[in-house]
This record gives structure tokens, sequence and C-alpha cells, in this order.
């Protein structure tokens, strides 16, 4: 008699044949198995035989001090009180709440702050704004610049490098 | 009378009807679901971790966790499920705790052979003649060396497969494993077991 299982594929159906828990076509493949496979055979018989074995380990009973054990540490547990249950002292419950009131009250910071920061900048920038307008009309207001035409024009001015010294030299000059 | 009637009654409760009932506040009912499973629960962590004191202190462990969890208690799952998952992992963890320990030890001590065997232990069974007890107690220290010597989770596998009779989608949610691969698990478990039995396995047989 030929059988579609092999001895591996037995390995996750045959306890749950021998236990009765099998369904019924796990149950008809590893009795096709069984049928064709002595060691299998053997095997399925020593498993019956070992837990015939097992049967044998004694039954402990729990001491008589077990349920007043119990009681005992049952009565010391504190009182459901939602979620302060979860909290060993007062002490703590105190601390947690302090800490959660500082964490609110400080999230809401720096909203204000950031409002404060954007009026700030927005002033700020306003007066960079005048401040520019100022410096623009001071620039153009100078003596010196009056005839900045000509002084752009200038071949003089061509020859100066471009550091600050030179400009000054050519300023003070003109300012003579 | 009445107080038999309402005893019956109760222990024809479900476990689930019982822990919600706990759960509203009725610790009645928590004794009888510490009557109907404090024999199961200390006998599987006697197997789990071999020493009957600490067993019962897991034991103890066990009802006061769901005791303290009774308020979140939702019947999902199997109340057997849920407890034998708590009293497995604090098995576990003794288990490696003590193992730690032992290392420890074994650094500064030597070990005689014998050290390791666990306290005598208190039997519920009749009374035997002295010769039976000492040949049960030879079959019995031999099964639970063996079922020890397997590693932790064929252990456990074996344990609530073998004496909590549980299906096989609890025992595969309490070891965190699909039902194939517990299945597997199993089979080599019992494997090792026949293999380290053999003497008593054999002698059945014959």
């Amino acid at each position: 008699m030929s059988s579609t299982q092999t001895c591996s594929g037995m390995e996750n159906k045959l306890i749950a044949y021998l236990d009765g828990r099998a369904k019924p076509a796990e149950r008809r493949a590893v009795e096709e198995h069984l049928a064709a496979c002595a060691d299998c055979r053997l095997r399925a018989e020593d498993f019956r035989a070992l837990w015939s074995v097992m049967e044998d380990l004694p039954v402990l009973s729990p001491s008589p001090a077990f349920d007043a054990a119990l009681r005992t540490k049952i009565a010391k547990e504190p009182a459901l009180r939602g979620f302060w249950q979860w909290l060993p002292s007062p002490r703590l419950a105190f601390a947690v709440t302090a800490l959660v009131v500082m964490s609110v009250w400080l999230s809401s910071m720096p909203r204000i702050a950031g409002g404060r920061n954007k009026m700030e900048a927005r002033i700020e920038a306003k007066a960079t704004q005048v401040t520019a307008e100022a410096d623009y009309r001071m620039i153009r207001d100078l003596p010196v610049l009056e005839n900045y035409d000509v002084l752009s024009k200038f071949d003089a001015l061509s020859e100066l490098s471009d550091s600050p010294v030179g400009v000054t030299k050519v300023g003070a000059g003109q300012a003579q | 009378m009445k107080r038999v009637r309402q005893d019956v009654e109760a222990m024809a409760r479900t476990d689930v009807q019982l822990m919600l009932d706990v759960k509203a506040g009725d610790d009645q009912s928590f004794e009888l679901l510490l009557r109907r499973y404090r024999t199961p629960l200390v006998n599987f962590l006697y197997r789990m971790v071999r020493d009957p004191g600490v067993a019962e202190e897991l034991a103890q462990e066990v009802f006061l966790r769901v005791y303290r969890a009774r308020k979140e208690y939702a019947p999902s799952a199997k109340f057997t499920t849920w407890m034998f998952r708590i009293a497995t992992n604090l098995a576990l963890n003794s288990v490696r705790d003590n193992r730690h320990r032992q290392m420890e030890i074994s650094m500064d001590h030597s070990v005689n052979p014998g050290d390791d065997d666990p306290p005598a232990m208190q039997v519920a069974d009749g009374a035997p003649t002295i010769e039976q007890e000492m040949v049960a107690r030879t079959r019995a220290e031999m099964i639970l060396k063996a079922v020890h010597a397997l590693p932790e989770k064929q252990r456990a596998a074996v344990l609530l497969h073998k004496y909590q009779e549980l299906d096989y989608d609890e025992i595969a949610r309490i070891l965190e494993c699909s039902e194939s691969a517990l299945k597997s698990l199993l089979f080599r478990a019992y494997e090792t077991l026949r293999a380290e039995l053999a003497p008593l396995v054999n002698s059945v047989r014959a």
C-alpha cells in the first residue's frame, strides 16, 4: 500500500491524530501513512505508551496556607481609584500632577512668544525699512554726491582700487 | 440546602461569567476561580520550575495579577488562555532568573551531583506501601527530570497539552506561535521524551 504522506509530513499531524483532535482529512492521511510505515507505527505506539507513563506524575496539592497567603497579598492591594491606582504614593501623584500642569503651561508659552516674535519682527522690518529710506535720503542729499554723474565718469576713479580706503581717500579729497 | 444549591449554581458558571462578576466587584466569584484553578496552576508551575515553594509563590502571583487586572478584563479570549499565559511568562522568567543564579553560584562553589534534585513534595495520594511509594517516586522523578530537561518552550507546550489539555489554538496563543509550529514543537518534545523515558515506555508496551 503506497502512502501519499512522508514521515516528515507526520511531524505536525501525528500528535493531533493520537489525541483525537485531528480533522477527518488529516486523520485519513495519517492512517494511510501508518498502514504503510512501520517506523511511524512504532512511534505512534510509543507516544501512546509515553502519555500513559506521563499519567504517573503525581498531583501536588497546594499548601494549606496557600489561600490565606493570597488573601493577605490581596488585602495589601490598594483600592482601585481609576488612574491613581497605578501610582505608588500620594507624593508621586502630586509630582505627576505638578509635572502635567507645568507641561501644559510651558506648551502654551511658545504660542504667546511666537505672537510676540511676529510682532517684533514686523516692527523690526518696519524700522529697517525706515532706516533704509533715511540712509537713501542722506546719501542722496550728501553734497559730495551732488555731481555723481561727473564723479562716476572721472577717469582717476577708475584707477583707484575698490578698497574702502581708496573710496575714503576720494571722498576725503572731494570734501576738501 | 439553599447554600449548597447556590454553590452548585456558582460552580456551573463559566470562567468568563465568573471573571465578569469579579470585575463587577463580586469577590466570591474570585474565590470560585481560585478554588477551580489553584491546583492546576500550582502543578503546572511546579512542573515548569521543579520547586514547590517557588511554584506556590508564582501561582499566588498569577491570581494577584488576575485580581489586579479585573477592572480591565474583557472576554476577548478564553480565561484559561489568559491565566496560563500569565503563568507561563512568570515561570519562564523564574526559570531564567534561577538559571542565572545557579550559574553565579557554580562560579563560587562546586556542586554535588544530587544537589539539583528538587525537595521532597507532598503528594495528594492514597496510602501506598513504602516500596510502592519509592517506585512511584522514582518514576515521577524520572518523568519530571525528563520534562524539565526539555527546552523551555517545548516544556510549556507539553505541560499545557498533556496535563492541562488546552486546545491547540489556546496553547499557540499562550506561546505566541502558529498552530502548525506548535504541533511540530510538540512532536519534537514527545520524540525527546520517548527516548529519555524509553525504559518506562517499553515497560508499558511489554
